[in-house]
């Protein structure tokens, strides 16, 4: 019954809205819009198909290949940084300036640095989506709890140690906050990286489409970028929960007390 | 009367020597403590008492090595402590920033052991042993924040005990517990100091807490601190909640170190005690 309740809550507006879009198409034959049956009809013929492990799954590599090194370098240069004061300090206010660069912005310019190429949009992804994480686990690292800090120095809690059982499971919510804020970027740059010169991938395909009239195959196109966000987003959160069901279990008792 | 322990066996485990300790501001300094002298031989449940605003955490930050100090000596064992030392163990107010609350109530026993190398099975065994010494046999899957304070303030001693420090440092440990959960602690820190004959040094601002307790009470003077009062606790050794709060002597020392307290409040900075006050016997 509960779980009835809560299909009906999820699914309610979409298909609602599919209704909606269905009853809008019934008549005309818009060039631009197509009909639900058309474009479902569209989407198994474009993506059901080779493309499938020719683009989408490439595509998807190097998403998590830049989301992997960005988790990678942003928590390893982020306890760095957020462990010392002066360091701190004095490059805060530099990350802060290239986390306000628009990433898309640099694609052109990575292009001609490193030319046309897989590393080249891995990078882009990879740059454009550790600056959350990085800031993240900066400010996660710092807000450390002195309390905790002063366990580990009287029982002689080794650097190494005290790295892996205090620093980075404190900084765990805000590092796993910065990772959300990345997906979305990660997503965007792969899709725009892949616009340019590139004769393959997901990006590739869906300005292809664009540029060939390929309508309801655009649409698809967009489509399936719709529900590979939502996947990640669900996925996400699966992971997340299970990380930090410390996080949730801590805070469920101190809203209860 | 109990005498003071002296000679060669009672050589003092931990002594503090002109403690100064002074917080750099900008307009100079705060002087957190002026002029601290005591020292604490091997054995003893030593309750530190003061009023609020004491230096209290201050001096066990120093006594732990988590605070440089500004000039003095303090010594565990014959050497100064400049970091903290090995043969101690230190257990805080807030046992909710204490435990870590990602890792099992084992996992938090053990992790002092895992750093100073011991081996995975003997850890576990001194963790089973040190959860079972504070009465928490079951609790060693637990995340810490599951336990109720009492019994996350019982999972810090266990990591202490674990440990097997010479020296255990409490700092108001049961401040943040209800009445009937500190009772049942305070015994339990007894029977932890008679069985295993580690050093406490206990420090409260409850004035009944450390008579129960201690076998001696350092009163400190209001802050630049000094040493205000030392006294023995004559009081038998076999301590109960119902019989030794009732004993005349409890109420005489009681009364004593709240007034040593009243006057502490005033005094600041100038020693009075210089040896042990032993009350008389009614």
């Amino acid at each position: 019954m509960k779980l009835l309740k809560d299909a009906a809550y999820t699914l309610g507006l979409p298909v609602l809205l599919i209704l909606l879009w269905w009853i809008g198409t019934l008549g005309g034959s818009n060039f631009y819009v197509p009909t639900p049956a058309q474009l479902a009809q569209t989407f198994v013929d474009t993506w059901f198909s080779p493309r499938l492990w020719e683009d989408i799954l490439p595509s998807l590599g190097r998403l998590f290949a830049g989301l992997a090194a960005a988790i990678v370098f942003g928590v390893g240069i982020g306890v760095f940084i957020g462990s010392f004061r002066t360091v701190r300090r004095v490059l805060e206010p530099l990350l802060e300036f290239f986390r306000a660069v628009p990433p898309p912005v640099l694609v052109p310019l990575f292009m001609l640095i490193f030319g046309l190429n897989d590393q080249m949009r891995v990078f882009v992804i990879a740059f454009g989506s550790v600056w959350p994480i990085l800031l993240n686990t900066i400010e996660g690292v710092r807000g450390t709890d002195e309390v905790m800090r002063d366990t580990a120095s009287s029982y002689r809690i080794t650097r190494v140690q005290r790295l892996a059982y205090l620093i980075v499971p404190a900084a765990g919510p805000k590092i796993l906050t910065g990772v959300r804020q990345s997906l979305s970027i990660a997503l965007i740059l792969m899709v725009i990286s892949e616009m340019f010169g590139s004769s393959s991938g997901l990006g590739f395909l869906i300005s292809y489409f664009q540029r060939s009239f390929a309508i309801p195959e655009m649409w698809s196109g967009i489509l399936l970028l719709g529900l590979i966000g939502f996947a990640l987003s669900v996925v996400f959160r699966l992971i997340e929960r299970r990380i930090l069901r410390w996080y949730h279990g801590l805070r469920e008792v101190q809203r209860e007390g | 009367m109990t005498p003071e322990p002296s000679g060669a066996a009672a050589r003092p485990l931990l002594v503090v020597e002109h403690l100064k300790k002074v917080y750099p501001t900008a307009t100079g300094g705060v002087e957190a403590v002026r002029d601290l002298h005591f020292s604490v031989p091997e054995g003893q449940l030593v309750c530190i008492v003061g009023p609020s605003g004491a230096g209290k955490t201050t001096l066990l930050k120093c006594i732990a090595g988590l605070l440089p100090i500004t000039s003095g000596r303090i010594e565990l064992l014959g050497e100064a402590i400049t970091a903290p030392p090995k043969a101690m163990a230190v257990v805080f107010q807030e046992y909710g920033r204490s435990l870590f609350p990602w890792m099992s109530v084992e996992a938090n026993v053990e992790l002092p052991l895992k750093s100073a190398g011991v081996s995975k099975p003997e850890r576990r065994a001194a963790a089973a042993d040190a959860l079972h010494a504070v009465g928490l046999d079951d609790a060693g899957g637990k995340y810490p924040w599951q336990l109720s304070g009492g019994m996350q303030q019982r999972v810090a001693i266990a990591r202490a005990l674990a440990y097997k420090p010479k020296v255990l440092i409490m700092d108001e440990p049961f401040a943040a517990v209800d009445a009937q959960t500190r009772a049942d602690l305070e015994d339990l820190i007894r029977v932890i100091w008679k069985q295993l004959g580690v050093t406490i040094l206990f420090v409260t601002h409850d004035i009944d807490e450390s008579v129960y307790l201690g076998e001696r009470v350092v009163v400190l003077s209001n802050s630049p601190t000094v040493v205000q009062d030392d006294v023995v606790i004559d009081l038998p050794a076999e301590r109960d909640q119902l019989t030794t709060r009732s004993h005349p002597q409890f109420a005489a020392l009681r009364s004593h170190i709240y007034e040593q307290i009243q006057r502490a409040k005033h005094n600041r900075g100038t020693e009075t005690a210089s040896t042990p006050t032993v009350l008389r016997r009614h």
